[in-house]
């Protein structure tokens, strides 16, 4: 029994509590029981949240029996170690943070809360979202739950791996270069990252802010439309959130692919390194896509190679900058014994940030250093630009853009970490989409030697409906759902 | 920012900056200054944080934004665009289309997030003046920018404190900084250009511009050259200056000791300096600029600002009329001392301009504001004020009863005729009353009677005074006219 309840989607969920079949405390209870379970091979999780899922299924539950229950009323979530959450130890997945709890809850989070979701805990992540594979973690590593000798991908590693485990309906993550729908790729769940400005970051420690977006983890594009849908919309207290409404993600979201134009990138269809088994899960997907009507056209984004190199610019540039306020004097980890000031952020920093984060500060400082500026970060911005219109150009061709995930499924633990170039790579499909600030999905789509493969879909701006569409049109011809790993 | 001097507007001479060696000339100096103001809003730049008074308790004006906590987001402050951009207009410049915000990065305690909200290439505006007596003073720029906080050390300096405080109260407060051209030749016109500018601004409203309570902070760049040489010396820039007669005599002793540099055969190093009030002189300041590259680049956080021209169009024509045409109205009815002191204040002037059209005597009235007004700082509505110099005027009250009235009018708000009434302080100047008193008086000062009898008119004086001491409410002509009569 309680193996089913965690393998649920929100709707059948929700359909359940609904009814009375079950409470949000049994659900929550199941999924505590199957935590115990997995979670120590796993290791999804950094920490948990007691005080707040029995508080909020106690809520929930009194909801749902006067009749009022809000859209998310009672399901359990998770939320990656990013998204400040009130009195919760928020931490970035990083030494310098420990012990750090915000005094307050971030935007996103708090309209999940608001719609009546249920926090289980804080999802483990590369150290401030930086990395491909959740092994930059200041913790420990989390597990594929489907091979638990391989990654999960990453940064948003946790997540992705929780609902992918059964230790969480939906899940929440960030994505600055493909964070959410790579590691959704790999285990094989549901993984969206809006336009940029459709979600507010309020509450989201930022790695770089030009890129970073706040999406959901599910098991179905259903759950993740209601989920992204529940989080948008205008932020008074962020600048760069849009005042388009919300729900309009979901507007037209239904109805099939027949006669939409799909484009394939052929940089993207042919990119370097992609596996064999990969591309013929994707030769598979357009299969079934043109089957249900959609015309797939050869589209072309000819700045595609420059990508990674503007990306591994401005993204180390501005978290340079992010990254300053960790000194060790107002919160986290302090040095407070060294000779002096500067002594005393040398020690913090050195101490509390792990190899990739100092790597890519020292990247981003050097980038935008006085003489060098012009060089680098400008010229990444011109890329930036180019990178823009080539996708502008590429939306007058079709209605949305498709592709793999990651060139390649979850590879094993350790296979990248002496090899940082590689695991930069793991992005090379997702970071034009965050480059751009258009919207963009993962969802299932079949495997390759036995791991799961993402197909990805790309929209024009504020064109979530159009993702969803395709998404939707793709699940639903394929029968390819998202399915919970056994683990142990 | 600091206001260079690379392009002096001065006619050509052979070359001559202040160079070692001999020079038996005239130097001329060269000043630019740099002003900070705190424009006049409720809350801070960026965040809903009220703007703490001086002496408020540290860090009881903070928020999750103005502490630089993980995950929050700026969100400009309207009130502080609409000061800075009505300073802008008043200083006659141009307001670009595209303005941003940029980051200036550098790590110090009194700064939470290790960056500082700035504009770098993109400043809200430009190419402006003042017009200072005869000099027409260019500005550069005029941009917005938000304060760091305040550090407090036990011991020395930072460096060398065993225990340092931060309060993060004016962390965050916004502040406009107005960058003039090295246009100024003395401490006289740098003083004079601070406080027209401090003029200027209350003026407009943008700023209450008190320098005592650091509202205000001019911050002078000093060099000299031999007189008639075009090309410019090297500057020092002077920090810690507190009031407008602290401008004056740093700027004195720091020419004084650039001139004694160079005529000792020495250089002048670029470099800030201090102004110490307590020995009233500079010294040298281990400069942040010499050390730091503050890697400029454009704030992710917050979109270029589109202002919109109707609005830029409306507050220009909201603009009151500027201090320099009212100060020369008025120099045509008043004598420059009270104009300096009336022109220099928009309340002071709106007063007088206002009481004198309600048909009150313009010299009186500018005497009474000048010498009642001003000092007390408080101000009674021009209505009341008319209608008291009027009375006054007339031989009704005294000065003494119009001061005592006047101070009961502001307090409680009522008018001066009916206080006037109440008291009784209306003057007696019936003849037959004043008559009975006048021949007391007489009688009781024999000698003084007698003595201007005998021609010492000075004894007149004492006469009077024992009158007024009799009778205070005598109508001071009348009374002298009675006993004119009765001596005769």
């Amino acid at each position: 029994m309680s193996d089913d309840l965690t393998a649920l989607t929100i709707k059948d969920a929700s359909r359940l509590l609904r009814l009375g079949t079950i409470s949000a405390a049994d659900l929550v209870a199941a999924h505590v029981e199957r935590i115990e379970r997995v979670d120590p091979h796993v290791k999804a999780y950094l920490r948990f949240t007691p005080e707040l899922w029995e508080k909020q299924a106690d809520e929930a539950d009194r909801k749902i029996r006067q009749g009022d229950a809000p859209p998310l009323a009672g399901i359990p979530l998770a939320v990656k170690d990013v998204l400040c959450v009130r009195g919760v130890e928020t931490t970035a997945g990083s030494q310098i943070l420990k012990g750090f709890r915000p005094p307050y809850t971030g935007t996103a989070v708090g309209r999940l809360f608001e719609a009546g979701a249920v926090m289980l805990g804080v999802t483990n992540c590369d150290e401030f979202a930086m990395g491909s594979s959740t092994e930059n973690s200041g913790y420990f590593p989390t597990r594929n739950p489907w091979d638990l000798e391989r990654v999960p991908g990453g940064s948003s590693g946790g997540s992705a791996a929780a609902v992918a485990a059964g230790e969480a309906i939906v899940a929440l993550g960030t994505d600055t270069g493909g964070s959410i729908r790579q590691p959704a790729a790999l285990c094989g769940v549901v993984g969206m990252k809006p336009t940029y400005g459709r979600v507010s970051r309020y509450g989201l420690i930022a790695f770089a802010s030009s890129l970073d977006q706040v999406g959901p983890f599910a098991r179905s594009v259903d759950d993740a439309a209601i989920t992204l849908a529940l989080m948008s919309g205008y932020d008074p207290l962020d600048a760069t959130s849009s005042d388009r409404p919300g729900m309009e993600v979901l507007n037209n979201s239904e109805g099939g692919v027949k006669g939409m134009r799909l484009g394939v990138p052929r940089e993207y269809y042919d990119v370097k390194g992609i596996e064999p088994g990969v591309k013929a899960a994707i030769d598979a997907a357009l299969f079934i896509l043109r089957r249900e009507g959609a015309e797939i056209v050869d589209i072309s984004l000819p700045h595609t190679d420059y990508g990674l190199a503007a990306y591994y610019i401005i993204a180390p540039a501005e978290c340079s900058s992010n990254l300053a306020r960790f000194d060790g004097v107002r919160y986290g980890l302090s040095e407070v014994d060294a000779p002096n000031i500067t002594d005393e952020y040398l020690q913090t920093r050195r101490k509390g940030f792990g190899t990739e984060v100092r790597r890519r500060v020292m990247l981003g400082t050097y980038a935008l250093s006085s003489g060098y500026y012009d060089a680098y970060y400008l010229k990444a911005q011109k890329v930036r630009t180019l990178i823009k219109r080539d996708f502008d150009d590429a939306f007058k061709k079709c209605d949305a853009i498709v592709s793999a995930t990651s060139p390649t499924v979850a590879f094993p633990i350790g296979a990248k970490t002496q090899d940082p170039l590689s695991m930069y790579l793991c992005d090379v499909l997702t970071l034009g989409g965050n480059l751009a600030g258009l919207p963009g999905i993962s969802v299932p789509c079949g495997t390759s030697e036995g791991l799961p493969v993402g197909f990805q879909v790309l929209g024009p701006q504020w064109g979530e409906s159009v993702v969803l569409r395709v998404a939707r049109a793709y699940e639903a011809a394929s029968e390819m759902r998202a399915e919970v790993a056994s683990v142990v | 920012m600091s206001s260079g001097q690379d392009n002096a507007p001065t006619p050509s001479v052979p070359r001559g900056g202040a160079a070692p060696g001999e020079w038996g000339g005239e130097w001329e100096v060269v000043i630019g200054v740099e002003v900070h103001v705190q424009p006049k809003t409720l809350t801070k730049m960026f965040c809903g944080c009220g703007v703490a008074p001086l002496n408020a308790p540290p860090n009881t004006h903070v928020c999750e934004v103005c502490l630089g906590l993980p995950g929050v987001l700026p969100v400009p402050n309207r009130a502080a665009v609409e000061a800075c951009l009505k300073t802008a207009l008043a200083l006659n410049c141009e307001i670009p289309r595209h303005t941003k915000f940029d980051r200036k990065n550098y790590m110090y305690p009194d700064l939470p997030k290790g960056y500082q909200i700035s504009q770098y290439d993109l400043p809200m505006s430009i190419n402006g003046f003042l017009e200072v007596g005869t000099r027409k003073v260019r500005i550069r720029r005029v941009h917005l920018e938000e304060d760091t906080g305040k550090l407090i050390h036990a011991g020395d300096k930072l460096h060398r404190a065993w225990e340092s405080f931060v309060d993060l109260n004016r962390a965050g407060v916004p502040l406009m900084e107005i960058v003039s051209e090295p246009d100024l030749r003395s401490a006289d016109e740098a003083r004079d250009y601070a406080m027209e500018l401090r003029t200027l601004l209350r003026t407009i409203g943008a700023s209450e511009a008190d320098m005592e309570k650091g509202q205000l902070r001019a911050e002078p760049n000093i060099s000299i050259r031999r007189a008639g040489a075009d090309e410019l010396g090297v500057k020092t820039e002077l920090k810690n200056i507190n009031s407008f007669r602290a401008l004056h005599r740093a700027i004195l002793y720091e020419v004084d000791r650039q001139r004694q540099v160079v005529e000792s055969g020495g250089a002048v190093v670029q470099e800030t300096r201090g102004w110490s009030e307590a020995e009233q002189r500079t010294f040298s300041q281990r400069s942040k600029e010499f050390a730091e590259d503050y890697r400029y680049f454009p704030e992710p956080d917050l979109p270029p600002l589109e202002l919109d021209r109707a609005w830029v169009e409306e507050l220009r024509a909201a603009l009151p009329e500027p201090p320099s045409v009212r100060r020369a109205r008025l120099l045509e009815q008043l004598p420059a001392t009270h104009v300096a002191i009336i022109g220099a204040d928009r309340e002071l002037a709106d007063l007088y301009e206002t009481a004198v059209a309600r048909g009150a005597p313009p010299a009186s009235t500018a005497n009474w504001i000048v010498n009642e007004v001003a000092p007390s700082g408080k101000l009674l509505s021009p209505e009341s004020l008319a209608e008291l110099m009027k009375l006054m005027h007339d031989g009704n009250v005294t000065r003494d009863q119009a001061r005592e009235a006047y101070l009961e009018a502001v307090e409680t708000g009522r008018t001066p005729a009916e206080i006037v009434a109440e008291h009784g302080y209306a003057q007696v100047s019936d003849e037959s009353e004043l008559r009975v008193i006048a021949e007391a008086v007489i009688d009781a000062n024999p000698q003084a009677a007698t003595d201007y009898r005998a021609g010492k008119k000075q004894a007149m004086q004492a006469l009077m005074a024992d009158l007024r001491k009799r009778a205070p409410q005598a109508n001071p002509r009348v009374a002298s006219e009675l006993l004119l009569r009765l001596l005769a």
